[in-house]
């Protein structure tokens, strides 16, 4: 799928998108090519080919240990790749170290300077520039008003909150204004509140400067709402990239779709192939299911299927459309905006299906109890092939 | 409840009383009138006012002050970068070599470093012709060998506690590595690298053993002079002196103490600072 | 724009790699020459042999280039081995004596208040930062057969004892006993601060946890505290049997001189037999003898070097 008609489908489905500021026919502004780094014997990155536009919001999506922070440092200048080419803006930034790249990054752990208060800081980088005085102190002050620190420039970072050293790491990180800005982890180290909060205001930050980002995160939500684009990783490769949308709904294998968000996955064997979907034999869920279809099916082919659990619908008569599957529900949990339900399948095989609570009711009419026997069925839309 | 640990509280007792009441005797002994050490004689002042006039002890203090300023100074250098080297740099050819080196001399024990450092002295004379004779040269070398290892010890541990991104942080930002070591790690080691100094100003202050091999004749520092003369007994003149000794002692500590206090208290202040700027 | 382009060759080889060769090899270089090459001299020169010669050595000529007698020497000679298990007994006997004391006291200043415990803390350091030789010229002071602290002691010890047991004076100086009171009393700080240190970081809540499973104080100290507290043991128990094994200051001036402990037989071997052979042989001896709790102490100081990198 290009990109193109990528971000096309996503704005369909009605995702907000970040404005991207580069036609997709423009030269890209970042270009990854062929980067690989070892350690020894450990191959920490391998093979990486990334072009990110301007203006973007990038994420590198995955586990711990899966490359991403040794991509990033690459990129910064800290590590040399083993193999492999980086450029910015055209120019090739392999063999500069990180102080003389138009790179700068916001660490996990801030990193600020303990010796020196928030303006100290936040004009550090800027010592280095050729810059008049006056300049300097414009661009500290527009660079704290921009992170609403104003107050707080003569304080140590000691004395300030973690939220607040977030946004003087990240008011240090811009004031040089870098060509490219790394975010490493950015939003970790704060609590759920103030997270969801600080990613609006990472956004609207960059929508006023303009900065490409690339973020490093673990968290798949933190990484779905900040970026326009992102690139899941695991042992030192890219799995698949482009919108959250792309990776969400339409993940290239099982190990993305197992990454993001909750999945139910099946064996099962192509039966048949139509036009716009295929059957699949899932012995698992005892019969046929109709999917999407994919490029390249073959019947008799092994292949895995999967369904999310909100793209399932619960209900007591079996429904006269879609896929359908006659259960027990074994568990079920209420979260208030919605309710996870466990049910088991006649082969024993238990699924996960979510269902949004819309309505308000008390206990007595939800839609299943435990131990009731109900039906499942889905879209043959929301059933997922996966080749790997 | 927490139980009061009575039996702890005693232990504590006793082993104060055992770590003070020697230097306390050896105290109130230093006003004794009587020439007789351990026998008292009416209180007196008059060592004091001997020792004040004896310009063979004010010659070997000020020798030994100069010799510790010097050994400290050089020490605290090369201490530093050492400490630096292992903290920061996690490989390099020779490293194992180079941390074993670093921790040896904190634990060889003195007379080995002390005629192993005479016998090069006297090989280095011999072959080389430099130093020519042992004395403030031979002895200010040995200081500052084996107190450099107690300034990278205090300099690594610092530095093993601090962020080590800080320092990627200023490369980030467009320092090269050498103005990144002078705006962010000198700045931020430089607690340890003052309590460094004034280790290796106390431990060259202090040595008797090395000294005492290394040195040469004429070259006589304080605890050299001391150890000849308690060789030959209790004297109450010693005891002045000793007196003297660990009540400057105990001001320095006591100011040092006063110093973390208030250093103590600006931290609680500035954690809460950090707390109101949260509302 | 980027500033590399200012740089003579020597500014870029400075800053790319000049001030990391600079910062590791200067300290590197004088320790190889002022602490590694002494040591290699001492190696060699215990296969020396002694000539009337200045120096007063040689390798080879007459003599064999490798000469192994003084090693032979160690175990003919007597001198040597007594010295040896001399040394060996008196630091295993102070180390543990120091353990007996500073562990509680340690562990007393956890329990203490916060400020109680900066002064008492101040009380430990302030002794180690005061001269060492006047920490032992000040048990001269007491030990000595007229002094108030002696006499205190025998009239005490004269009315437990039967009558035709009295003594004038306990001898105390110039003891084996002297000796190791005197290196209690100088390294008591070295274990006290690493245990306390080990000690300070233990979770205060792991003994109420214990507590709250039943446990009375006593077991909850050898069932949580002193197993956890095995590293600061360690390092104290290290801190303190190494330097008291080749001590010099103290049994020179306390101690008794028909058993003199090994540091103080390198010293005259090397002093006033001007054997330089026979000294360095000495030393090796004592090398070895501490190799093994050098090892131990390199192991727990390395990992303790890990958990703080860890933490931070």
């Amino acid at each position: 799928m290009n990109e193109t008609a990528a971000t096309v489908t996503a704005g369909s489905k009605g995702k907000a998108e970040a404005p991207v500021r580069q036609k997709a026919d423009e030269p890209h502004f970042i270009r990854i090519e062929g980067v690989t780094k070892r350690f020894g014997t450990f191959t920490a990155v391998s093979d990486v080919n990334l072009e990110i536009r301007k203006g973007e919001i990038f994420s590198l999506l995955g586990g711990s240990g899966c490359g991403k922070t040794t991509l990033l440092r690459m990129l910064a200048g800290f590590e040399e790749p083993t193999k492999g080419r980086i450029y910015i803006d055209g120019q090739d930034m392999t063999d500069l170290p990180a102080y003389e790249r138009p790179v700068n990054m916001m660490f996990q752990s801030y990193a600020l300077f303990p010796h020196m208060t928030v303006e100290k800081n936040v004009a550090y980088g800027l010592k280095h520039e050729k810059m008049t005085a006056a300049g300097r102190q414009d661009r500290v002050r527009e660079m704290l008003a921009l992170v609403q620190l104003t107050e707080f420039s003569h304080r140590k970072p000691h004395q300030i909150s973690g939220g607040q050293r977030q946004r003087v790491a990240l008011a240090r990180a811009l004031a040089r204004q870098p060509k490219l800005l790394l975010l490493d982890e950015p939003l970790a180290a704060l609590d759920k509140k103030l997270r969801e909060h600080t990613q609006f205001e990472l956004m609207d930050i960059q929508d006023k400067t303009g900065t490409t980002f690339i973020v490093v995160t673990h968290d798949q939500e933190e990484a779905m709402t900040l970026s326009s684009r992102l690139a899941v990783m695991d042992k030192g490769q890219i799995r698949q990239i482009g919108t959250a949308t792309d990776v969400y709904e339409y993940p290239n294998s099982k190990f993305v779709a197992g990454f993001i968000g909750s999945i139910n996955l099946f064996d099962a064997r192509v039966t048949s192939v139509g036009a716009e979907t295929a059957k699949v034999e899932v012995p698992e869920l005892g019969g046929e299911i109709e999917a999407r279809a994919i490029d390249g099916l073959e019947a008799g082919q092994g292949i895995s299927m999967a369904v999310r659990p909100e793209k399932i619908v619960l209900s007591r008569q079996k429904p006269k459309s879609g896929n359908a599957v006659a259960g027990v529900v074994r568990d079920l949990a209420y979260f208030g905006k919605d309710s996870l339900y466990r049910v088991a399948t006649g082969t024993g095989r238990v699924i996960s299906v979510s269902s949004v609570n819309a309505r308000r009711v008390g206990e007595a009419e939800r839609v299943a109890d435990w131990e009731d026997e109900v039906w499942f069925s889905f879209d043959p839309s929301a059933a997922i092939l996966l080749k790997e | 409840m927490r139980q009061r640990p009575v039996f702890l509280i005693t232990m504590l007792c006793f082993g104060f009383a055992f770590f003070y009441i020697p230097i306390l005797s050896m105290m109130v002994y230093s006003f004794n009138g009587s020439r007789l050490a351990t026998v008292w004689g009416g209180f007196s002042v008059k060592w004091y006012v001997s020792l004040l006039s004896n310009r063979q002890i004010l010659k070997a203090v000020m020798l030994s002050l100069q010799i510790a300023v010097t050994s400290a100074t050089f020490a605290t250098i090369l201490g530093t970068m050492a400490g630096i080297a292992i903290a920061r740099f996690k490989t390099f050819r020779g490293r194992t070599l180079f941390s074993g080196l670093i921790t040896a001399p904190l634990v060889m024990p003195e007379v080995i470093t002390g005629i192993a450092s005479l016998m090069l002295f006297i090989l280095m004379a011999e072959y080389i012709g430099w130093p020519a004779q042992r004395g403030v040269t031979t002895v200010t070398l040995a200081h500052i060998t084996f107190s450099m290892v107690f300034v990278s010890t205090i300099v690594h541990s610092r530095l093993v506690q601090t962020d080590d991104s800080i320092e990627e942080a200023a490369m980030d930002l467009g320092s090269r590595p050498w103005q990144v070591m002078k705006d962010i790690t000198l700045p931020v080691i430089s607690p340890a690298i003052v309590s460094g100094w004034l280790l290796a100003f106390t431990i060259s202050l202090d040595d008797v053993v090395i000294t005492n091999f290394t040195t040469g004749p004429g070259t006589t520092t304080l605890p050299i002079l001391i150890w000849s003369k308690v060789k030959l007994g209790v004297t109450p003149d010693v005891n002045a002196l000793a007196t003297i000794m660990v009540c400057i002692v105990g001001i320095g500590i006591t100011i040092a103490g006063i110093i973390l206090t208030r250093a103590e208290k600006r931290r609680d202040l500035d954690a809460q600072l950090a707390y109101q700027a949260n509302k | 724009m980027s500033p590399s382009h200012h740089d003579t060759p020597l500014e870029r080889w400075f800053h790319r790699r000049g001030w990391i060769r600079i910062t590791i090899g200067t300290p590197y270089l004088w320790l190889i020459f002022f602490f590694l090459l002494p040591f290699i001299i001492v190696l060699a020169m215990s296969f020396a042999t002694r000539t009337p010669t200045a120096p007063p050595f040689s390798f080879g000529g007459e003599n064999p280039v490798l000469n192994f007698a003084h090693y032979q020497r160690l175990f003919s000679d007597d001198l040597y081995i007594r010295a040896y298990l001399t040394s060996v007994a008196n630091a295993a006997f102070a180390t543990f004596l120091c353990l007996l004391i500073g562990y509680p006291m340690a562990l007393g200043l956890t329990r203490v208040s916060r400020s109680w415990r900066n002064v008492l803390l101040m009380l430990v350091i302030l002794p180690f930062w005061t001269s060492f030789l006047l920490r032992v010229y000040a048990w001269m002071g007491l030990m000595g057969s007229n002094s108030w602290f002696n006499k205190l002691l025998t009239s005490i010890y004269n009315g437990i004892v039967p009558a035709d047991w009295a003594l004038r004076y306990i001898p105390m100086m110039n003891t084996n006993f002297a000796v190791i009171l005197v290196t209690v009393y100088s390294y008591l700080p070295f274990m006290i601060l690493p245990l306390y240190a080990n000690l300070e970081k233990l979770d205060f809540s792991l003994n109420e946890a214990a507590m709250d499973l039943g446990s009375r104080p006593f077991r909850v100290f050898r069932d949580v505290t002193l197993p956890l507290s095995v590293p600061g043991i360690i390092a104290g128990s290290m801190l303190v049997f190494i330097p008291a094994s080749g001590e010099l200051i103290i049994p020179s001036l306390v101690g008794s001189s028909s058993r003199p402990m090994i540091g103080r037989v390198i010293a005259d071997e090397f002093t006033s037999a001007r054997s330089w052979p026979m000294a360095s042989a000495v030393a090796i001896a004592l090398l070895v003898l501490l190799v093994v709790p050098l090892m131990i102490y390199t192991y727990y100081d390395a990992k303790s070097y890990e958990k703080q990198r860890e933490e931070a």
